[in-house]
């Protein structure tokens, strides 16, 4: 078949942990057509990532090809020489990476890396390279096309580089662009419009591309066929309509489901009852910077509470205000009708008890050097004055709670525990103080689809059975339809809307709201082809949100 | 721009407090050494009235606070005082003691020159050498090459420098005769022969000082290596030498800027024995014999130099290492 670009069979790739080498990588069989895009999913630790690369001849250090063959438009990439792949790397193969924050260099300008590659290759001249960047950023929609490749990477935001990437990707015209979750990291109206771009470049190049993402809804939009991947196998693979309507497999159904977890809405709280949480016309600076404008709003017993919006928003830096660590300029804050002290500090430890804090990072929540016994005990004797077997027995309850056997996990370090179980661990320790109240910053934005599904039914369930109130921190409104009771979006440090979920899904909404809740793929493969037709390129995603300002 | 001034301004405030430190605390030092100039330079057989008169003559009867004092109003003014050594040699000669050959600027001028003069030989051979084979060593990592570099260098500041100044006698004056093994420079000396002189001893240091610099640049750029821009460089098919020198040596440069810093400032102030070996009129000697005899002001101007070197030269390195940062260079 003379289409055939990518041929890749029984793949097999280790890596290198601690003297010894284990597969990661179980065979997998690849074939790609020219201007074809295969969309790779699956959970982190899947593979992806590596595989993705090594369609490209290419191992990250520690790891190697030991099986199978990877063949480039006929080229064999596993058995050529490093001078071979080179000559293919970015001319006409190239990559897109996850952080395009990080994959700049951040000691040269824009249009200089852009333009590396054509020179070094001997594809175009440098001045051509530029101008052909110039043309490719305007055709990727950057702001001040002809200006911004003269700037470094810490002086444009992160969904502009991420564009850039691809503009660089683009220098050669290559035949194969691997993307490995270039639109993660972003906020959702800045994934929207990266998305919009990628599409409409490799449409036009007629470009072929790997695009490797966890998210289905992402995948949906960008590929003409998926393949998913668990623990280093090939589960199945489809065209991507018939993977959405009718996947074969129980791990890709199990994929399939998470997004349809949805707790009842819970009836509207009394007028009149006391809110536990009651946050009052805050305002709130870093230093100088005013960060927080008058932020008000109430949290009610045995509810939770979601604060949406992107980053930057002051999402997290009300939370701060809430627990004291960075006490208000303006407001103040109630707790069960009583003002606390503003400063954490002049808090009594009653006070500092009842509100405690779950982060979105549990690897660097937890010290390492402490066993789960000891992390979730520390608590346990510090408020509660427990010791010795009293202690651990409390440990063992908590542990009970959160669904982990505790004879298996009390003398356990942190790193011995996956990323979901450090999860459940920080939330044991929030719980070992007892309290009425918990912040949840994040706490799943850094999981796994499934992992984070657990999560979330395990704060549902300590909810219903300690009458516990949850401010849930998050950007990911999939998660807010899940398991919030009411919603506050808040954009530039204001709160721009506010009411109880049902609501807040309901058209119609401010602007922004609207704006956010229209920016989230879905798993319709047809939804950014109609969202663009029906609102036009230029209002989506940041661009929309520039002009309400 | 304006807070790399004020960090300047910072610094240099904070350096001259800091040389006031040093200065008293080499003064209290050298008092608390046994013995003083009159003593030393009288020998034991001297009578105890002519160790008074020349301790009343160069002010040594006074407390050690007065005499601090005196000397700290003097050099605010720009005066470092007069040597005792020379002071008295003068007055045997019949010349007046407070002529300019007696004082301390005089007598170390000349010195400090020609240690300048070592040291700038000794970097402009070292540091492009150290870098050279730090950037080879990273790009040909735990290669035969790579250890057996790291090896000779360790080796080298591993062993004393005296032994090291004999080797190169050995092998580049005595069996082959290429350079002069005596480094005694004169002020009218021609600037070929000056260099020539200066050669072996700058040759020595550069044995000396290259292990910290190599392995630190070899250390930055390795250290990069995993960082997702230099994955990205490879990915599009750069060669590696190009990977190092382009996309990691500048963002390396901070680290090995300091130690670029430090190992200058050593050549300043701590060559001694090489001056020694080499015969060479540098500054190091001065200051040892100044100690020898308790000549009181040539230390303390001695001391106040190198202080002031190392503050100079960090304070460059700061804010080299400032201007290598494209974020601080560059802001938003």
């Amino acid at each position: 078949m003379s289409d055939l670009l990518l041929k890749v069979r029984g793949l097999k790739i280790e890596g290198r942990s601690e003297e010894t080498w284990n597969q990661i990588v179980n065979g997998v069989d690849l074939d790609l057509n020219k201007g074809e895009v295969l969309g790779l999913i699956g959970e982190s630790g899947a593979g992806k990532s590596t595989v993705g690369l090594a369609t490209m001849g290419f191992t990250r250090d520690g790891c190697r090809i030991s099986a199978g063959s990877v063949e480039f438009d006929g080229i064999d990439l596993v058995n050529a020489s490093a001078k071979v792949k080179r000559g293919l790397l970015g001319k006409r193969i190239a990559y897109v990476a996850q952080s395009a924050a990080a994959s700049f260099n951040p000691a040269h300008r824009l249009i200089d890396q852009h333009s590396e590659g054509p020179v070094q290759h001997g594809v175009m001249s440098r001045s051509d390279s530029e101008a052909d960047g110039i043309e490719l950023y305007r055709k990727l929609r950057l702001p001040n096309p002809e200006q911004i490749g003269f700037r470094y990477p810490h002086q444009v935001s992160g969904g502009q580089l991420q564009r850039a990437m691809t503009a660089m990707a683009m220098s050669c015209r290559p035949d194969l662009i691997i993307f490995d979750e270039p639109t993660t990291a972003l906020d959702v109206t800045t994934q929207i419009e990266v998305l919009a771009s990628i599409r409409q470049i490799v449409e036009e190049y007629d470009t072929a591309a790997i695009y490797i993402t966890h998210d289905l809804a992402v995948v949906a939009q960008m590929a003409d066929k998926i393949k998913v991947l668990l623990k280093g196998d090939e589960v199945e693979e489809a065209d991507t309509r018939t993977m959405l309507s009718d996947p074969k497999e129980d791990y890709t159904k199990s994929l399939w489901a998470v997004r349809s977890f949805k707790r009842p809405q819970k009836p509207a709280v009394n007028t009149g009852a006391t809110p536990v949480v009651s946050v009052q016309n805050v305002t709130a600076a870093y230093g100088t910077q005013p960060v927080l404008f008058d932020v008000s709003f109430d949290i009610h017993e045995a509810r939770t509470v979601a604060v949406v919006g992107e980053s930057g928003s002051g999402k997290s830096t009300t939370a701060r205000c809430i627990t004291g660590l960075l006490p208000p300029k303006q407001g103040h804050i109630e707790f069960d009708g009583q003002a606390l002290p503003l400063d954490y500090r002049k808090r009594n430890k009653d006070q500092l008890r009842q509100a405690q804090m779950i982060y979105q990072m549990a690897d660097t929540a937890l010290n390492p050097r402490k066993t789960i016994g000891e992390l979730i005990g520390r608590p346990v004797q510090f408020y509660l004055g427990l010791s010795g077997k009293e202690k651990r027995r409390r440990v063992e309850e908590l542990l009970d709670q959160i669904e982990l056997e505790p004879s298996q996990y009390i003398n356990r370090l942190p790193s011995e525990l996956s990323g979901g179980q450090k999860q459940r661990i920080g939330i044991a320790r929030a719980l070992a103080a007892e309290p009425k109240f918990i912040i949840c910053d994040e706490v799943t934005s850094a999981l796994d689809q499934l992992v984070a599904e657990g999560i979330l039914k395990l704060l549902a369930r300590l909810q219903d059975d300690l009458g516990l109130s949850y401010m849930f921190i998050t950007h990911d409104l999939a998660t807010v339809r899940s398991i919030a009771d009411e919603v506050v979006v808040m954009k530039d440090g204001r709160v721009v809307e506010q009411g109880p979920k049902t609501e807040m899904f309901q058209p119609p909404h401010h602007a922004y709201t609207d704006l956010l809740l229209s920016s989230v793929p879905e798993m319709d493969p047809d939804w950014l082809t109609n969202l663009l037709n029906e609102r036009g390129v230029d209002n989506i995603g940041d661009a929309a949100v520039d002009k309400m300002t | 721009m304006t807070s790399i001034l004020r960090i300047i301004a910072q610094r240099l405030l904070l350096g001259i407090l800091t040389l006031f430190v040093v200065s008293i605390v080499i003064f209290t030092a050298v008092n608390m050494l046994p013995g003083d100039f009159a003593q030393l330079i009288l020998g034991q057989g001297a009578t105890p009235e002519a160790v008074e008169a020349i301790r009343k003559d160069l002010g040594l009867d006074q407390p050690p606070i007065t005499r601090y004092f005196q000397w700290l109003a003097s050099a605010l003014q720009g005066d470092l005082g007069n040597s005792f050594a020379q002071a008295n040699f003068a007055s045997f000669v019949g010349a007046d003691g407070s002529t300019n050959m007696a004082s301390v600027a005089a007598q170390i001028a000349p010195r400090f020159e020609n240690t300048l003069f070592l040291a700038g030989v000794t970097a402009l051979i070292a540091v492009p050498f150290s870098l050279f084979l730090g950037i080879l060593a990273a790009l040909y990592r735990n290669s035969i090459f790579d250890r057996a570099t790291n090896i000779l260098t360790l080796s080298s500041i591993s062993s004393p420098e005296f032994f090291l100044a004999y080797i190169l006698i050995l092998f580049l004056a005595v069996l082959n005769p290429i350079l002069p093994s005596l480094s005694n420079i004169y002020a009218d000396m021609p600037f070929d022969e000056r260099l020539t002189r200066t050669l072996l001893p700058a040759l020595t240091l550069t044995l000396v000082v290259t292990a910290h610099m190599m392995r630190m640049t070899r250390a930055a750029i390795i250290n990069l290596l995993a960082s997702p821009y230099i994955e990205m460089a490879r990915l599009k098919g750069i060669s590696p030498m190009r990977v190092i020198v382009k996309h990691a040596l500048p963002n390396a440069l901070a680290p090995i800027i300091n130690v670029v810093a430090l190992n200058l400032a050593y050549l300043i102030t701590g060559v001694v024995v090489v001056e020694v070996v080499f015969v060479y009129p540098g500054i190091g000697q001065l200051f040892v014999d100044s100690v020898k005899i308790r000549d009181i002001p040539v230390v303390q101007a001695c001391c106040l130099i190198f202080a002031t070197a190392y503050i100079l030269l960090n304070l460059t390195a700061d804010i080299l290492s400032i201007i290598s940062n494209p974020r601080l260079r560059h802001p938003k």
